[in-house]
């Protein structure tokens, strides 16, 4: 074992980049929505299963005759965490607050928190879930406190 | 059964350690490795630069020309891959099979590992957007149990130095240096309120296990062999957001309920428990899933140490993710290695060894947060 202080590795010479393209056809009206400003889920109209994130096809009972449906987007969070050491893709961004909120609506959403310190946010509070572009042009949707 | 030492394993390939652990289980076992028909590989392999490391492993170890399978279940394939080989068996085809755990995750830096394991989950609505990684995922448990429960940044932090004395004491551990409760909550922030020190490492290792039926294990003339009594299973929604709470994994009370069930027990007939403690928060709440204690509990056991070796029921006792490191598939197989040891009452240094009472044993073995859940109990 004399190398393991240093042990002699080899740089692969053959480097992968990665970018997926994910198919959103069958969730279109959910994108196009946050550029109007509105949040879709999908309701089952079989079993009446409100969905979010919304989905084309209803799990539950199999049914594939969902309806969109906009939310209100208000909610109360019921946890969060701050994240400081970021995924690779994430580096360059400032630590960011994730956030799960009960909607009225019943269901649940995870994004970020923003306009709020990691100190100020607590369990319980009201936040409202809302679309957002991001300054390259990406769909997003984030909580903001009421 | 063989284990590799833990730790940053940049000294050796993916084959080259998996042999440090396949060749003391056939030794173990008095099989040569062309007696093996079949191989069951528990492993994520995204880490390192072989998509096919079953193949690649079983070339290196003489075992090619045995049935070949790469099982994943994230944290959980060498739950899943001892499962895989116990079906076989059990189903009465075959009489021998081995399970072989093997991550060698310090092949890419540490922000691409912390990307390729925080898309683990549901990418498109936690990833894509939100950049949620392992540690957070986690977090938002341990934000919602301290809210609920009481349960504080020291208890968790106790956790920690518990498994690092256990760590300490375990020359396979990745981690073997004990830390002050002082040292964990004065380390950096990893994911709020997790620190550094709530955090399993980044680890290589393999470990590998021979099974065999009662017929075989007579044949072989096996002295206190150590059955596989049952392996319970699970499994919980890929968007965490779709959860009921954020204060335990229901994937693991299934999978235990199952698992009890099969074995004909309930939790107080364990005499020592591994579980899935990449995160000191996971730990408590596998108090909780598991039913050793009741819910919200959990702090509590770690603070009047009924979790060490002379406690109610000692937990981790071989340093646990936390210390000993958590090579992703390798994660299920070490705990089996471990308790094998254990209830064979082998352990060294003593003071790691559990009293056996019921000579019965638990692995708890989580994947992702808790989207699998597998608990395996062995009895001698």
């Amino acid at each position: 074992m004399k190398n393991v202080d240093k042990p002699l590795t080899l740089k692969s010479a053959r480097t992968l980049h990665i970018t997926y393209n994910l198919p959103i056809s069958r969730t279109s009206k959910f994108w196009q929505g946050l550029k109007e400003g509105k949040i879709y889920a999908t309701k089952c109209q079989k079993c009446g299963k409100l969905h979010f994130p919304p989905v084309a096809d209803c799990g539950d009972c199999g049914s594939s005759n969902v309806k969109w449906t906009e939310l209100d987007g208000e909610g109360e969070i019921e946890t969060f965490t701050q994240v400081v050491v970021k995924p690779a893709s994430f580096s360059k961004e400032p630590d960011y607050i994730v956030a799960i909120a009960r909607l009225k609506e019943g269901v649940r959403a995870l994004a970020w928190l923003v306009g709020i310190e990691r100190e100020d946010v607590q369990v319980g509070m009201k936040v409202r879930l809302v679309p957002r572009v991001t300054s390259d042009g990406r769909v997003s949707y984030e909580f903001i406190p009421v | 059964m063989g284990h590799s030492r833990f730790g940053d394993r940049s000294d050796v390939n993916i084959s080259e350690l998996t042999f440090e652990a396949v060749q003391p289980s056939l030794e173990d076992s008095g099989l040569t490795a062309k007696e093996i028909p079949y191989v069951a590989v528990g492993s994520m392999g995204v880490w390192s630069e072989e998509p096919l490391p079953a193949v690649v492993i079983a070339e290196y170890c003489g075992l090619t020309g045995a049935g070949l399978v790469r099982c994943e279940a994230a944290c959980a394939s060498g739950s899943a891959a001892a499962f895989n080989a116990y079906s076989a068996i059990a189903s009465g085809q075959l009489d021998t099979a081995m399970v072989v755990g093997v991550e060698k995750m310090r092949q890419i830096d540490t922000p691409t590992a912390l990307e390729m394991i925080g898309r683990a989950g549901y990418y498109l609505w936690e990833f894509e957007n939100f950049g949620m990684t392992f540690p957070a995922y986690y977090a938002v448990h341990a934000v919602q149990h301290m809210a609920k429960y009481d349960t504080t940044e020291e208890d968790l932090a106790l956790v920690a130095v518990k498994n690092h004395r256990y760590g300490a004491m375990n020359p396979l551990a990745h981690l073997q240096h004990e830390i002050t409760v002082e040292k964990v909550l004065s380390s950096s922030v990893i994911a709020w309120p997790l620190k550094l020190y709530d955090c399993c490492p980044i680890t290589d290792g393999a470990a590998a296990i021979v099974l065999a039926s009662e017929e075989k294990v007579k044949e072989l003339g096996i002295e206190a062999p150590v059955w596989i009594e049952a392996i319970g299973f699970s499994s919980d929604t890929a968007n965490i957001s779709k959860r009921e709470d954020y204060v335990g994994l229901e994937a693991s009370v299934q999978a235990s309920r199952m698992a009890y069930k099969m074995a004909g027990i309930s939790p107080k007939d364990v005499d020592v428990a591994t579980v899935h403690d990449c995160f000191t928060i996971a730990e408590i709440m596998a108090y909780e899933d598991l039913g050793f204690c009741e819910k919200g509990e959990g702090a509590s056991m770690v603070r009047e140490g009924e979790t060490e070796v002379g406690g109610r029921i000692p937990v981790n006792v071989d340093g646990g993710l936390k210390a000993k490191g958590h090579p992703i598939g390798t994660t299920g197989v070490s705990m089996l290695v471990e308790l094998t040891k254990q209830l064979r009452e082998e352990i060294k240094p003593r003071g790691r060894q559990a009293p056996m009472k019921n000579y019965t044993a638990l692995a708890h073995n989580t994947g992702g947060t808790g989207h699998y859940g597998y608990v395996t109990i062995l009895r001698r």
